[in-house]
Order: C-alpha cells, then structure tokens, then sequence
C-alpha cells in the first residue's frame, strides 16, 4: 500500500528590533547574563508591559511578505504556565485573534511540482529567558539569563500541506530568505532566533482523513528538520504497513547523535494554559494606512527578483537563483548595474565569482567589505576600454577588496595600466623573435601554435600587461613580413 | 500648634512662610505615628531615616524657593502595595516581607518630584484581596473610632483620620479605599481608570483597579489628585489625554452654582434590605443637600447591578490568579527554605507564602479561566461587564452625578469572622465603579452610632472636578468628622 504524509510547521522567529517587545532594554544576542534585564522583563511587582510599535511593524511586515491579512483589531493574551525562565508566569501572546491569518507560500518540491503551502496565522509574543542546568542529582543545579526574556517574537502557523521532509525543509529555506530580505530577523537557526516544531502524520495515499499526529519539538537545523521528518515518517508508514497504528498523539524530541526520534509526553495531557486578555495591554487597533505604508516599503522579494533577473537581465536561471537569494548580494549586483552600461551577466560572474570566493573566505556580507558596488562598476568599464586586460582586473579586483581603493588609483600606483602603445609592444615582440627562432621557425612552418607560446612569452615579459589584442596583431605582422 | 489638624493649605503655607521647616513637620507626624500607630497598625513600614532626609531635601527647595508646590515637605503615606524605591513594599504579604523595590512607581515618582515626603507605608489586606485589613500578613489595622472595628479595606484612611499622616495614596480594586474613607471619616477618590498611571501598583485586578487619593478634606483631596493624575507612558492603560487633574481645567467644578445639576439615585442602590435605615437616611439627606442648591434628584435604574457583584467577584480572581502567579521564590521575594526540586519550590512557597484570601482568589481565579470553566464563567462576567458599562453610560445621559451609598453599615467587628461571601457583598455599592471605570469619590455624611458613614458620588471619565465641586458642597454642609480619641 501507499502512503501520504502530511506536515504542518510552527515556526519562532525572533524580531531584531533594538529594544524588546513590552519594555526598553536593548535586545541583544550574547551579553553578559542579565545585564539587559529591566522590572519588566524580570516580572517585578507593579511593573507593566508597553508594546514596541517597530515589532508589531516587523510581524505587519512578515504578514504582508507571506500574504496574509492584517487584522484591524487583534488582542494580547496571557499563556500561562509555572516555568523559571518565564518571570511572569505568563507569556503575553496571541490566542484568539492574531495579528495576521491567511495567506500562504508557493515552493517548488524536488519532483518539480509547485505547491502552495498555506499560513494559518502569525501572531506576535515575548520570548522567555534562559535555563542552564548545571551538574547532576543533589548537586545540580540551574542558572537563569534573563536577557532573552521579553525579546520580540512571531510565531508562523501552516496549514498541512507540506507532503515529504524534503518540501519542509525547502518551505523553512524559502521562508528563512524571505524573512531575512525585509530585514525583519537574522533567522539564525544556531543562535536559536529561528525554530522550529513540526507535526507530521502518515495516512493511506487516497484516504481523506489524517493519520495520529506527532510533533517533534525543538528542531535546531535544516539538517534535523529533514532527519527527523524522515525517522518519523518511515516509522510511522512501519506502523501502518504492519497494521498497528500509533495508538496516540505524542510529542517526540529527536536525538541528533543516534538518529531517531524519541516520545517526550502524549499529547492528551496538553496543558490548559488558561488564555485570557492581557488586561494590561489595549486591543491593537492597526489603521489600514498603516498597513499599506509598510506593504509600500516592502522590498522585491526573492521570488520576484529571481524572476526579473532571467527576463530583464537575460541571466541564466542558476545565476539568478544565487544571486537573488540574498538580499546584500542582490542590492549589491544591482547597484553595479546601475553604474555599469556593459553586459548584467559580466557583472554577474565577477559577483559570483572573485566577490564571492574572498567574501566567504574573509567571512564577510557585501555590505561589510570595503569594496562598493561603483568601483566593481568602474573596473568592468576600465576593462571594456581596454585599460587593464582581463587578468590584470583579477590582482586589481583583490586590492580592492581588501584596501577599498578605486581601480585608478590601484591601476597608477601600481602601474598595471595595459600597455596598448604599438611602437612600445613592437619592440617588445622583436625582442621576443630574436629570442625564440625555433617557435618562430615552427609558425612559418605553418604550425600556428607555436604563435600562442610567443604571446605569452611577450605577456610575461609585460608582467601581463600588454593589450593582448594588439600583441596579437603585432606578431602576426612581424611574422608575416 | 497642633500640626495633625491643619488642612494641606496650612501646612503648605506654613511651611513657605518658615513657621515650621519641612524636617520638623516630618518629626511631628512622626511622632504621632509612634505614639499612635502601635494601637491602629496602620503602618507597616515606617520609613523614618528616608523621610528625614526626604524633609531636608525639601527645605532646600523651600530655602531656594524653587520648585516649590503645594506638596513640598508634606508627609505622604503610601499603600503598601505601591512600590518605592529602596524602602521595602510587602503587599502586606509574607511572599514580599523583604522586597526592596529597585523603582518607584509613577504615582510615587509624581509625589517626589512635587516634593512630597513618603514617610511610611500603610497596611491594606494581603495584595489588596479583601475589605477589611483582617487579611494583612501583618495585622488588621483598627479604625480610629473605635478600634474594636475595622478600618475598611485600607490602613491609610485610618491614619489620616487619627493624623498620623495629612495624606495617604492607596488604591481601590472594588472598593476598600472608598470604603475605608467611608469608615474612617475622611474622604477618598477612585479615580477614573486610566487617570492615574498604575506603573508601580503591584497587581491584583489589573483591570479593575486604580490607584488614588486619600484626604481629611475635599480641597486636599483634590491637590493630591491633581499630582498623581496624568497620561504614564509606562502604562498603556493610562487615559492618553492630560488628565483632569493635570491640567486643572475642571478640578473647580461648573463655576454657575449646582443650577441644573442632575443627580442620579439608582434605585437597586437604595432598594436592598441589607441597607441600614440610617445610612439610607443620611445618604438620602447628602442628595437633598445637592438638591437644595439648585440641583435635580433623577430616579434610575441600573438593572445589572445584582450581577455587577457576582462579575466583579469572577473578573476580580481571574485577574488576581494570574497577576500573583509571579511570586513563585525564583527571583525576588519568600523562597521556602525546604524545596528540593522545582515543583516542591513553586508549591512550598506559595503555600507559605500566601494568606487564605490570596489563595482563594488564585483557586477561584485558576477555575474561572480553566478551558471547561472559561464560558461559564469568565466570558458570562465580561459580558455583564459590558452590560453595567452601558447602563452607566446610559444613566449618565439623563444626569451629572450618580449619589449612592458606600456601605450598607458601620464598620463591623475587627478580625470578626465572617464568611469569605459576606465580605465579597462588602463591595455592592463600590464594584460597579471598578467595573465601568467610573470616578468614584467617597466623603463623610454623618455618624451612626458614633461611627462614620459615607457617601459615594461618580461620574465618568474626565469629570473628576465635578465629583470634588459637589463634595466640597456636602463637606460644607456635614462639617469635617475627627476621631475623638486622637485630639491632644
């Protein structure tokens, strides 16, 4: 018999706003513990939340890049729960009417095929802080970081759709890209501003209804997501095929080391985490000129700039998909163009390529290296103009990505400039014959190979600099006299 | 002369013509509260040393004639369930006993600023869950009157009654403060929700409750009023526009006389058999008072009244259940000393933390939000919230003011054992100002057996100055009350 299976995903990601979600310490990743920790974020007696109006902006701003509805009226409620990160007790969140609902993400699957993967909701909470246990039985113990307590986040809810591992972790690619093209998150799965929890249930390929659902919680990479997924799918078709159903719904963790997913707790024993409204917090009233002011100031998301790339630029589709996948690399190959009249491609492999190659090397963004998008531009054109050749551009391109030099002032201090003086290079190719009878010999001979060594030779003599168009012409014409 | 008598004007101009400095008003009340609060506990800190240098600091203000307000060097009491900064705030519960607050909430900040001096923190019950003080960690507070009788739900009112301080900030989640000013013979304001910032009142009903004013008089009551009221960006309850205290526009009231002015007398407010013919007398006697200055008595019916109590009770210990989940001994506050693990943490600290009223309220509170409760029960009270929101609305466009009773009674026993359901009927005539959040202003209309009782007047938000314009009428009328027992 065949199987389908069915995943939906729950996906936390936190806002990089400057200040946290309901007071004014700074949000930061990584400093001293609970040195941004405030009455508010540490759930001192009297103290009350105030919304950040940014991170309501930021879930506006994901909502509209995900196509969903912003509600003009949603709510902040209390989940509560006992736990020792959580200073409250409670987490301010979204129950019954979330910030956005609707809307969905089209992905492409392995097999080719174009799914749309539906987004039930995104609403908008704090994070809690941070437990460490330490040591083991009586002498463990545990400490507590409260920096991350009260941080902004968004919580992203699929339909199920997703029908394989595979197209969960492509529909967890796409929408980190997305996520990080309008700037609202860094998405770092490691630093743990990007999780995720995924439900998945196996049924007859054909029947209607959906089979035992299990969550696996706490995936903390692609390469989880899809391992896990993948466990859990075969044992659960192992289950089916030998006519023994799981029994329950469960949540099940998975143990990176041996492979497998593990059961955690039944899902029957949910908590009720007794919602109520925030009775501290306003209903959030968002005005529709809001809304179309922040849909205004979204950027070209990847999908449509991929796709412009290929029919404005005439870009291979490949070329397109690396270069629109990040938004600085993107920005970074359009304002080249912008100062660049020659071919998009050019510009494209120089961005592909060196760019790329010492970017990653020296582990930095477009934006934080030295080399701005004019000088690429101003290189390309010097090269077009015959200026430097080809090769020079490589040394010259290096310099200036490390020192954020022009390519004149590169060119000059250095003095790369092509030589394309012919009274200059004659003399150098006569110098190259007198040298080389033997090549010189074999070319008239008829063997014309023999006149490539003599370029080079005349090259190296130039230390490359020659315009090796006119060497060419050069020696063909000594050579033919 | 005898400072504990003097009006806040007095005070206020003795001080600015150097009579008497800050630093002695200060050691004045001081004193008193030495000599007096041991028999009315209305106090659970005194803050002495802090108040000292806080009255120093005010006589360089008054030295340099800079900054000076109506409020500068004044003695300030302050509910215990407010925070200050660096003087401990316990709830009146052994969960907070050692709680030094690292802030100042806006209300107390305001004071400073206008160079109040905080000199102690009063007794309320544990969290302010109750009406009586009987549920304080540390002790009823007594009423002056009678110290084998309650205060009502607030030790402030108590000692600005005896004089043990001209001025007290309490709050009001249902009714005590108003209650324990009825009781107590002095005046007191539940400001409308929103007007005064609640950044720094530790919560019980979030919702419902607002912190306010406490005064032996109406003009004293409106001053202090006009310092704590106005838009807080640290909370987001708080009414954005400048409260009318702030700017002062209405504070005075209409300048035309009471010519046309309605007062509204709920009848579900006067009909109950629970309601002593006396206090009914006297309450009725306040309304013919207004009446005779050229206002008009409206008959109105608010019919959800009856339920108005039983929300509150539901709505009340929701809110309480999750704003007290926070003290769970991981971060600030009582950790029992026998917790082994996590769980045994959590259960042994509030067990011994928590006094019976704050326990109840959890209980009732965590059932009210449970998923098979939650319909029933807390989705029914909002909706008879919103229902006593209309009907307020409603009766306030064929009157003014709304004139009622703040208790059925006298003050009853002290520490008297009464039933959990008798106390929570405490708070009939008050809750529904909570609910609606009304301006609720509670003044002296007489004795009845020797003891005080009030009279409540509200009105909407925004019309404060018209709640102090009438009182200031009735005030004139009734003359001011004192304890007997605490003249020299």
């Amino acid at each position: 018999m065949n199987y389908e299976t069915v995943i939906g995903l729950e996906v936390h990601v936190e806002l990089k706003t400057e200040a946290k979600v309901f007071c004014g310490c700074a949000a930061r990743f990584g400093a001293e513990p609970n040195t941004h920790v405030c009455p508010g974020c540490l759930g001192m007696p009297g103290a009350l939340p105030v919304l950040n109006k940014r991170a309501v902006e930021y879930c506006i701003k994901a909502g509209l890049a995900l196509n969903c509805r912003i509600a003009p009226f949603s709510r902040f409620d209390r989940k509560q729960y006992f736990y020792p990160d959580l200073p409250h007790a409670y987490q301010i969140s979204q129950d019954d009417l979330p910030l956005c609902a609707g809307g969905g993400l089209k992905i492409v699957n392995p097999a080719g095929e174009e799914r749309l993967v539906r987004i039930n909701r995104i609403h908008l909470e704090e994070e809690a802080g941070r437990t460490y246990h330490s040591g083991t039985g009586t002498a463990g113990y545990s400490l507590l970081d409260f920096n991350r307590s009260g941080l902004p986040l968004i919580e992203i809810v699929t339909e199920p759709d997703l029908r394989s591992p595979e197209e969960a972790r492509i529909f967890l690619e796409k929408l980190q890209e997305i996520l990080r093209y309008i700037e609202v998150s860094d998405c770092k799965m490691e630093e743990g501003s990007f999780r995720c929890d995924a439900n998945i249930s196996v049924r007859p390929a054909g029947s209607r209804e959906f089979g035992r659902r299990m969550e696996i919680k706490n995936l903390n990479s692609f390469k989880a997501i899809q391992a896990a997924l993948a466990y859990e799918e075969n044992r659960l078709g192992s289950l089916l095929a030998a006519g023994t159903p799981p029994e329950q719904e469960e949540s099940r963790g998975w143990d990176e080391t041996r492979g497998m997913t593990f059961f955690m707790r039944p899902k029957e024993k949910a908590t009720d985490y007794r919602y109520f409204p925030d009775p501290d917090l306003p209903p959030l009233v968002i005005a529709e000129e809001w809304v179309e002011a922040i849909r205004a100031g979204l950027p070209e998301l990847p999908e449509e700039k991929k796709n412009r790339y290929v029919k404005e630029y005439g870009l291979p589709v490949q070329d397109a998909d690396l270069l629109g996948s990040f938004r600085e690399t993107a920005e970074f190959f359009e304002a080249t163009l912008r100062c660049y009249s020659g071919e998009p491609k050019t510009v494209a492999n120089w961005v592909m390529g060196d760019f790329a190659r010492l970017l990653n090397l020296e582990k930095l963004t477009p934006a934080q290296s030295k080399l701005k998008p004019e000088a690429l531009a101003a290189m390309l054109q010097m090269i077009d103009d015959g200026q430097i050749s080809g090769k020079i551009a490589k040394t010259v391109f290096e310099e200036m990505f490390y020192s954020g030099k022009s390519p004149r002032e590169i060119v000059a201090e250095k003095g790369l400039a092509q030589i394309s003086d012919e009274n200059q290079l004659t003399a150098v190719v006569r110098e190259i014959l007198a040298k080389h009878p033997g090549p010189v010999a074999d070319y008239r001979a008829g063997k014309t190979k023999a006149l490539g060594f003599l370029v080079g030779q005349v090259m190296k003599e130039t230390k490359g600099q020659a315009n090796p168009g006119l060497v060419n012409k050069l020696l063909r014409e000594e050579l033919d006299k | 002369m005898e400072l504990s008598t003097l009006s806040l004007k007095e005070l206020s101009d003795a001080l600015r013509e150097k009579t008497v400095s800050a630093r002695e008003l200060t050691g004045a009340f001081l004193e008193r509260i030495n000599r007096f609060n041991p028999e009315l506990n209305a106090f659970v800190t005194v803050a002495e040393e802090e108040a000292l240098a806080a009255a120093d600091e005010a006589d360089r203000r008054l030295a340099r004639g800079e900054g000076v307000t109506p409020l500068t060097g004044i003695p300030v009491a302050v509910a215990d369930t407010i925070c200050t900064k660096g003087i401990k705030t316990t709830c009146a519960s052994r969960i907070l006993e050692n709680f030094i607050p690292p802030y100042d909430a806006t209300a107390v900040s305001r004071l400073k600023e206008a160079g109040a001096v905080i000199i102690a923190k009063t007794n309320t019950d544990e969290f302010g869950a109750g009406t009586t003080t009987g549920y304080s960690a540390f002790g009823p507070a007594r009423n002056p009157w009678d110290k084998d009788r309650e205060p009502g739900g607030d030790g402030g009112a108590a000692a600005v009654a005896a004089g043990l301080v001209p001025l007290a900030v309490s709050f009001d989640s249902g009714g005590s403060l108003r209650r324990a000013a009825a009781f107590c013979g002095v005046t007191g304001l539940k400001p409308a929700y929103g007007s005064v910032s609640r950044y720094g009142l530790a919560a019980l009903a979030p919702s419902l409750e607002q912190i306010g004013p406490l005064a032996r008089q109406v003009d004293d009551l409106a001053l202090l009023y006009q310092v704590l009221a106005g838009p807080d960006p640290l909370d987001a309850t708080s009414l954005p526009a400048a409260g009318p205290g702030r700017d002062g526009a209405e504070v005075t009231g209409p300048a035309a006389g009471s010519k046309g002015l309605r007062i509204g007398l709920p009848r579900e407010y006067f009909a109950g058999e629970q309601l002593q013919a006396a206090v009914k007398e006297r309450v009725l006697a306040a309304a013919g008072i207004l009446a005779e200055k050229g206002g008009e008595q409206v008959d109105l019916t608010l019919p959800s009244t009856g339920y108005a109590l039983a929300a509150h009770i539901l709505l009340a210990a929701a809110e309480a259940s999750s704003s007290l989940a926070r003290y769970d001994g991981v971060r600030y506050g009582y950790r029992s000393p026998e917790a082994t693990d996590i769980d045994l943490l959590y259960k042994k600290t509030r067990t011994e933390g928590f006094g019976s009223e704050a326990k109840r309220r959890i209980l009732l509170g965590t059932l009210v939000l449970s998923a098979e409760c939650y319909n029933d029960y807390y989705l029914n009270a909002q909706k008879v919230r919103a229902l006593v929101i209309r009907e307020f609305k409603e009766a306030f466009t064929k009157c003014d003011l709304i004139l009622t009773p703040v208790t059925p009674g006298a003050p009853g026993r002290a520490g008297g054992e009464r039933s959990p359901l008798l106390q929570y009927q405490d708070e009939y005539y008050t809750a529904g100002a909570n609910l609606a959040g009304l301006a609720g202003l509670s003044l002296p209309c007489g004795l009845v057996d020797g003891l005080p009782v009030g009279v409540q007047l509200l009105a909407p938000a925004g019309r404060e100055g018209l709640l102090f314009w009438a009182a200031r009428i009735l005030e004139e009328a009734t003359g001011r009350l004192s304890p007997p027992s605490f003249q020299e």
